[in-house]
């Protein structure tokens, strides 16, 4: 029963031209420092992240989100990556 | 730990089911919910309606961790479906628990006899309470800030409201023999970090809260066991305040003598002090500067008009939609379509208890052609109303601000 109506989901979100969750790969843009946020921030969380908090922080404000992964939620990032990550974050998807 | 490999496994077999994987993906750009500022770009574009297993298809926010909000559609009745129920999730490592391995612990240093119960002594050990109420993310809305500010960017549907049926939380403390000096009550889920590093996603209450005769250990929702997603086998319900305390997947509750001191206490989910309407405050956890979120505020929506709506001169359309509070209950819903100079008491549907969706609904027949600006201001018993204005905070919680939907009589 369970089983069934898990693959009546899965038909009806495909018959919606809908898709079961599950994470794709999220195209951020191609610029230098795309490759030390793709190693770090998606360590522990999707990269839609980046995108849905765009483009509306400032270049303090992208600061502000890395030094906080960083300092509360004791991500390892050096200092000079995550300075190259916070330039491609306000570069790419900052506040225009 | 690694409940990544969880997550991908649980999306996985369904993957098999469906065969999902092979159709090609085409995104749609997914608008906020109508009659609000306008979500971010950004999160307007990475939206997608998608399901995770057992769930129908919901606005996916973000995939690791999970947040996917519950459409609209589905807020045209009191009670949300579990499977369109919304999912939030702070942190990625998820587990999933079989109902017969899962025990939760009862402790702390104000526990004089800790112990630990299965699934089995929390249903038959203890009365039975079932009671409705909203669970609502202090974040819901965020994304509709103007200014944006940082978050997982929510529009109108990280919310929900179901009938919970579990044991209440004080029967469960009564058998710890608190002693007097207890401050709060800490609560753990099964749910944690991908590094260590990362401080765990853990919650206290006041004690007051969690001794109220409506502070709940509910493991049926909508008369059928917690979905996954919504924290299987068990999970706190506070009514009336943020889902931020209703712990999913909940393994541990902590007596305690002193302020809990966790990242997600001491400094997460904070409102600058004073600024809001409320009543019950978190006064062990308050500074000058900020305090826990707690109530959730009077708020509605309105659920069957569209913008741009064409409605005809002389025939009646029905405004239609929901209100909630805190818990106080509403006292009233107002209904404009002259963008508030205006207002009409809309009739109330069935009273599900005070902490659950209240419908309402109020006619209106326009007697001339022209734009048309719905709004909907709900009020409590309490005398709390939505305000106009958006009250600002640097988290973005606590938008209630009233909906304006432009449309046309012709």
């Amino acid at each position: 029963m369970k089983r069934l109506s898990l693959t009546l989901a899965a038909a009806v979100a495909l018959a919606a031209g809908l898709v079961v969750a599950q994470e794709r790969r999220v195209e951020l843009k191609d610029a230098p420092g795309r490759a030390q946020v793709e190693t770090h921030c998606a360590l522990c969380h999707s990269l839609d992240y980046v995108l849905i908090n765009s483009p509306f922080l400032d270049r303090n404000g992208w600061d502000g989100t890395v030094t906080k992964m960083i300092k509360v939620f004791g991500a390892p990032i050096n200092a000079d990556d995550a300075k190259v990550i916070v330039d491609y974050l306000a570069t790419n998807y900052g506040k225009p | 730990m690694p409940s990544r490999r969880e997550f991908m496994r649980a999306g996985g077999g369904l993957l098999l089911a469906g065969g999902a994987w092979a159709v090609p993906h085409a995104r749609a750009e997914l608008p906020g919910p109508a009659g609000f500022s306008a979500l971010p770009a950004g999160a307007v574009s990475a939206a997608d309606l998608e399901s995770l297993p057992g769930k129908v298809p919901l606005i996916k926010r973000t995939w690791r961790p999970p947040n996917y909000e519950t459409p609209m559609a589905y807020f045209d009745q009191e009670f949300t479906p579990n499977r369109a129920f919304f999912v939030r999730y702070h942190l990625a490592g998820i587990p999933q628990i079989a109902a017969d391995q899962w025990k939760l612990r009862i402790g702390g240093d104000t526990a004089t006899t800790p112990f630990e119960l299965n699934l089995e002594q929390l249903k038959h050990d203890y009365p039975v309470v079932e009671l409705a109420a909203v669970n609502q993310c202090s974040g819901n809305r965020r994304g509709l800030f103007d200014p944006h500010v940082a978050g997982v960017e929510w529009g109108a549907g990280a919310m929900g409201n179901a009938r919970w049926q579990g044991a209440r939380l004080r029967d469960v403390l009564a058998k710890a023999g608190l002693t007097k000096d207890t401050l709060e009550i800490s609560f753990d889920g099964a749910d944690g970090p991908i590094i260590p590093s990362t401080p765990d996603f853990q919650k206290s209450i006041p004690v007051w809260k969690a001794l109220d005769e409506n502070t709940l250990i509910a493991y049926l929702m909508n008369g059928e066991p917690l979905p996954h997603w919504n924290g299987f086998p068990a999970r706190i319900v506070v009514p009336g305040w943020a889902g931020v305390y209703w712990m999913k997947h909940v393994t541990s509750i902590n007596a305690l003598s002193k302020p809990f001191d966790n990242f997600w206490v001491k400094t997460a989910y904070r409102i600058p002090t004073n600024r809001f309407p409320i009543v019950e405050h978190f006064v062990s956890q308050m500074t000058e500067a900020n305090e826990p979120i707690t109530e959730i505020l009077v708020n509605s929506i309105i659920t069957n008009v569209t913008p741009g709506q064409a409605v005809a001169v002389g025939s009646a359309f029905e405004v239609r939609g929901l209100a909630w509070d805190s818990g106080r209950g509403i006292e009233g819903v107002e209904v404009s379509t002259d963008g508030g100079r205006s207002w009409r008491s809309a009739a109330l549907g069935t009273d599900y208890g005070r902490f659950a969706f209240r419908s309402f609904s109020q006619a209106f027949t326009p007697v001339e052609r022209g734009p048309m600006l719905v709004m909907a201001r709900a009020t409590s018993r309490a005398g709390a109303t939505q305000p106009m204005v958006l009250i600002p905070n640097p988290a973005g919680y606590h938008h209630n601000v009233v909906q304006r939907l432009a449309i046309n009589a012709v």
